[in-house]
């Protein structure tokens, strides 16, 4: 039995190790903005880094996941539905490894009054992140709690929407130079991005529960 | 000459593998789960162990209902019901061989002159009822758990993918087994009476000639498997009903369930020991006790998604398929009798 299932874990450890980088995206990209806001400039291109290398090492396990399932045509009926969610999922990935890559290649100059708005938005973007990864494990093994996890998503995608309005509701009203308040408010929208991506995969995910409760 | 008479029972027996092998694996290759050689493979061997094995008890009853006596009338009656298995098929209908040949027959007491048991008819008939009725409620049953299970189980989809896959296997092996064992009858059950085969021992094993004759009509079975199956598969997989693997899996366990139970001695012998109704064993409609599954599936999902078109089609075919197959019959006789001057009947 074990020799049977073996082709089965493996791509199961796969589907894990490949949810878990995301995950430890989220976490680099945390703490990358935090340190960048704090001046760390050292530990913030550290987190970079790894969060790139992450990246790098996702991309390799997606592929490795799509040609298992292909080569040993497993799971038919959903196999559509997984690639669908996992290439969406990098998508998250990739937008939030490029967006900390923007704080270093354009050195946004964050006004310290909004350090905790922005810290606060990054929380609820990642936040969202974490509960899309824990819905997509959900809609491998409980597909009743896949809902529960979704609704988290959608919760904090509106979270991190009305922080980063308030952001630039404070931006608009600085008394600073317009190319600021418009490159503040483009990083801004940079982390909200990561959100909205995270729920237009819940919307692929919903869809691809509908159709194994079915 | 005994061979050439035989060419007609296994035409029959090609037309049956083309056919009704779909009715096993149809489902699992029509969903991809597994590969058509795999299926084929294994359908082949089972089929043939099923109809050396357990063929006996079905056939016996056809037998009662009519026992056509001449070599010449066999392969008549035979080829009467290939040809309407195989024009059906052409057609792209999962269409019943039970009830091809049973037509066939009556057309032979209807040319002979004899009369048919209706004992054995009605028997035969109800058991036709019976079967998708009987298929509904173990696929309905059976669904029913699999989702409960599969609910409580919280297992990987990719694991749930690879117990499938294997269930698929092993039902499909049970499956093709109790096909073989139902559907000999139907292939080599009308030259029972008439066959010459004696006794014989192939490898160290005994073979009755009876087992023979099977034996020769299993591998029939196998080689329509292999030569034809693989479009109306992907018909009865595709077509009827947008089946899921676990449904699929769902289906042909209770589809294999009906067919053995009509056709197991052993079970019939320990119903009857503990005081039980029995099961007559009677050789049943492999598409009826599928399209009964799906049926029985599409209710515990609330009735939603079947295409009553394709069912309604599939329906038609049983009506008419007895019909043909008793005029082709009678029409054959009346040729092989009077112009080829062989003995149809004794």
């Amino acid at each position: 039995m074990t020799i049977f299932l073996k082709k089965t874990k493996e791509l199961e450890g796969k589907i894990d190790e490949y949810l878990d980088c995301v995950v430890q995206g989220g976490l680099l990209f945390k703490q990358g903005i935090k340190y960048y806001l704090e001046g760390m400039q050292d530990e913030f291109e550290k987190r970079m880094k790894d969060l790139d290398r992450l990246e790098s090492r996702a991309d390799r396990i997606r592929r490795e996941i799509i040609n298992k399932l292909y080569l040993y045509t497993l799971i038919p009926e959903a196999r559509g539905d997984v690639l669908g969610i996992i290439e969406s999922t990098d998508n998250v990935l990739n937008v939030t490894a490029e967006t900390l890559k923007q704080f270093y290649v354009e050195i946004p100059d964050i006004l310290p009054d909004l350090h905790k708005l922005y810290l606060d938005l990054a929380d609820a973007s990642i936040a969202a992140l974490e509960s899309l990864v824990a819905a997509i494990r959900s809609y491998f093994r409980d597909i009743t709690s896949v809902r529960d996890h979704i609704n988290k998503v959608l919760f904090y995608e509106k979270e991190a929407d009305r922080i980063g309005d308030k952001i630039k509701w404070n931006i608009f009203r600085k008394d600073i130079h317009l190319s600021q308040k418009i490159h503040m408010r483009h990083f801004a929208l940079h982390i909200e991005n990561i959100s909205d991506n995270a729920e237009d995969v819940t919307d692929r995910l919903s869809i691809a529960t509908i159709k194994r409760s079915e | 000459m005994i061979w050439f008479f035989l060419i007609s029972g296994l035409f029959l027996g090609w037309s049956l593998g083309a056919n009704d092998a779909a009715n096993i694996f149809g489902t699992a290759v029509g969903s991809r789960m597994i590969r058509f050689k795999t299926a084929a493979l294994i359908g082949g061997i089972f089929v043939i162990l099923g109809a050396v094995i357990s063929g006996a008890g079905a056939a016996h009853t056809l037998g009662n209902l009519g026992a056509v006596n001449a070599l010449a009338g066999s392969f008549t009656v035979a080829l009467a019901a290939a040809i309407t298995v195989a024009w059906m098929t052409k057609l792209k209908l999962p269409v019943s061989t039970s009830q091809a040949i049973v037509g066939a027959i009556i057309g032979w007491n209807l040319f002979t002159h004899s009369s048919t048991d209706m004992n054995s008819l009605t028997k035969i008939i109800s058991t036709w009822v019976f079967c998708p009725i009987l298929a509904a409620l173990f696929s309905f049953v059976i669904f029913k758990f699999f989702k409960l299970f599969l609910h409580k189980s919280k297992m990987h989809l990719l694991e749930i993918d690879a117990y499938n896959r294997l269930g698929l296997i092993l039902v499909g092996a049970f499956g093709a087994y109790s096909l073989g064992a139902n559907n000999i009858a139907n292939v080599m059950g009308v030259f029972v009476p008439a066959a010459p085969f004696k006794d014989l021992q192939i490898l160290g094993i005994d073979f009755t000639g009876t087992q023979l004759l099977f034996l020769l009509g299993g591998l029939a079975i196998a080689v329509g498997i292999y030569t034809y199956s693989h479009k109306v598969m992907m018909t009865v997989g595709s077509d009827l009903f947008k089946l899921t693997p676990v449904m699929a899996l769902v289906v042909v366990m209770a589809e294999s369930l009906v067919l053995f139970i009509f056709a197991s001695q052993g079970l019939q012998n320990c119903l009857t020991s503990h005081g039980l109704p029995a099961f007559p064993l009677v050789p049943v409609s492999s598409s009826q006790a599928v399209i009964g599954a799906v049926l029985g599936i599409s209710l515990a999902k609330g009735g939603k998604g079947v295409n009553y078109g394709m069912l309604a089609k599939i329906a038609s075919g049983w009506v008419t398929t007895p019909i043909v197959a008793a005029a082709i019959s009678f029409v054959s006789l009346f040729f092989v009798q009077n112009v080829f001057l062989l003995q149809v009947y004794k």
